[in-house]
This record gives C-alpha cells, sequence and structure tokens, in this order.
C-alpha cells in the first residue's frame, strides 16, 4: 500500500493530521499496538518538525507485509550538522514552537529511539529527508 | 482510581467523555513538553496533567495512547481541541489548581507516578 500527505509549514493546525491518518490504517491492518506506538511517536516528531522548521513537505508511507517505510522530503533550510542535530537538547526552534509543546531537541532523539532504521539527509538551503523503517515483527 | 473520584479531588469538570467516568487511572505522568509525553511508556490507563491547552496536546497523547487529559490552572480547551478528543474517544478534564497542587492531592491519594 502507498500512500502520500502534503504538508504545510507554519500549519499548525493541521500538525498531525498525517500521523493520526496512519495510526488509523496501521489499527485497520492489525499491526501490534506497541510498533504503531513505536512508528507514529517517531513520524509525529517528524511531521511537526517539517511544520515548524521547514517551508513544505511530502509524506510517503509504504506499507507491506514485513514493514512499513516512511519517506517524508521537505523544502527548507536544510541541517547544517546532522550530527549536532542529533543530539538531545540541542534546538533552533522558535519560543513559537516551545509554545506548542516541542523545541527541546528531543525530536531527533525520539525519532532515533523509537525507529528500527532511521536515515537523515540534508542539503543547506535545499530542504531534509527523514526516513524511518519500522518492522512488523 | 476512577475518574469521578479524581475530578472531585481537584474540583475540576469532565468537558469531553463523561461517559468514562467510571474507567480507572493507574499512574500520573505531569509534564508541559509534548516531547517529553511523547517518551512516556505507557499502558493505557495513564493520565497526563499539563498546562498546555493546545491542538498538539490532543495529537500527541492520540500518538501516545494516553486517553484521559486534566488541563491544570484553569487552562480551557478551545472548540477545536474538544472535537479532537471527541473523536479519539478521549476524557478531557479542567481543574483550577496548579499543576504542583493537583500532583500533590493524586499523589497522596495513592495515585502513582509512572517514573
Ligand atoms: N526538517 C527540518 N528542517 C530543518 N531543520 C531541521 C529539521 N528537522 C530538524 N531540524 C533541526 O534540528 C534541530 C533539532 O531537531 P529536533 O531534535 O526535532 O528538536 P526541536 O524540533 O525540538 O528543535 C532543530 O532545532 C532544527 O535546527
Ligand atoms: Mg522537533
Amino acid at each position: 500500500m502507498d500512500f502520500e500527505y502534503k504538508i504545510e509549514g507554519d500549519d499548525f493546525t493541521n500538525a498531525g493530521a498525517a500521523s493520526s491518518a496512519v495510526k488509523k490504517m496501521l489499527n485497520q491492518v492489525g499491526v501490534r499496538p506497541d510498533i504503531i506506538k513505536r512508528t507514529v511517536v517517531a513520524l509525529y516528531e517528524a511531521e511537526v518538525n517539517i511544520v515548524v522548521h521547514a517551508y513544505r513537505g511530502t509524506i510517503k508511507i509504504d506499507i507491506d507485509e514485513e514493514k512499513i517505510h516512511i519517506r517524508l522530503e521537505d523544502e527548507g533550510p536544510g541541517i547544517p550538522d546532522i550530527d549536532r542535530a542529533m543530539q538531545k537538547g540541542y534546538s533552533t526552534a522558535t519560543p513559537r514552537v516551545r509554545e506548542m509543546g516541542f523545541g527541546a531537541g528531543m525530536g531527533l532523539p525520539n525519532m532515533k529511539s523509537n525507529a528500527d532504521s532511521l536515515v537523515v539527509t540534508s542539503e543547506v538551503g535545499k530542504g531534509t529527508t527523514v526516513e524511518i523503517t519500522n518492522y512488523f515483527n | 482510581m476512577e475518574i469521578n473520584e479524581i475530578v472531585s479531588l481537584v474540583l475540576g469538570k469532565i468537558v469531553v467523555g463523561e461517559a468514562h467516568k467510571f474507567d480507572k487511572i493507574d499512574r500520573v505522568f505531569a509534564s508541559d513538553l509534548m516531547s517529553d509525553v511523547l517518551t512516556v511508556i505507557n499502558d493505557k490507563s495513564l493520565m497526563l496533567i499539563t498546562g498546555l491547552a493546545n491542538l498538539q496536546t490532543i495529537r500527541t497523547c492520540e500518538m501516545s495512547d494516553i486517553k484521559v487529559i486534566l488541563f491544570a490552572r484553569g487552562k480551557v480547551a478551545s472548540e477545536e481541541m474538544l472535537e479532537l478528543a471527541k473523536e479519539n474517544d478521549m476524557v478531557l478534564i479542567e481543574s483550577k489548581y496548579s499543576m504542583y497542587r493537583i500532583s500533590g492531592i493524586l499523589y497522596q491519594a495513592g495515585l502513582q507516578p509512572v517514573y
């Protein structure tokens, strides 16, 4: 199964709508609840990152028998130093983002601990791509 | 502890999910930081106490399988939040007490922390 969602930067109202849809879909196919939770927590942090750090993006979901693969691709400022961004506590978030309950520099570490595989690539001035893979068994 | 017992201890009111008032809560987590809430390991009878009342609070609890949210310090759930909470079959409680006071009362009454 393949699905695609469009994400707009600064759209705080809809932030999380794609993650919510994916959660419902995984419930319907009968994926184990703990794996659903890991997947949607990682996805939600990544989705929020597009909303707060980038201009716009797409989320592509690919589900087969054994795994879910998620590719989040955005147009945005990119991440100059990915290793640094992966560190707990590193954040360039604005006060507005902190008012939403994010911006503590925990998003990428949360993604890492909830994904079987996390790959982040980025080009400064162009955008960022995050790939999350979780296995069902 | 039953939800309605919690509600009366904190002089709160249920604004969504009245039908669940006899459901039981065994553990509580309190935070305004949603990234922190997303790290909590939860067996589904967990309640969140928070001073952050926006749509992301509801979304975060949806992702974390947290069904009950207690808003402290008179924070009010917006119409959009109520809708989203209903859609997810959640319980929202509002209380005028501060997070510290609510936590103290519920801890003393025997509700256990997650960590
Ligand atoms: N999609 C993105 N586009 C641009 N920068 C990003 C993106 N995702 C993360 N970053 C950068 O990495 C930092 C750390 O991200 P994260 O761990 O999610 O923490 P937070 O979002 O709370 O700041 C961000 O503050 C930002 O500088
Ligand atoms: Mg983030």
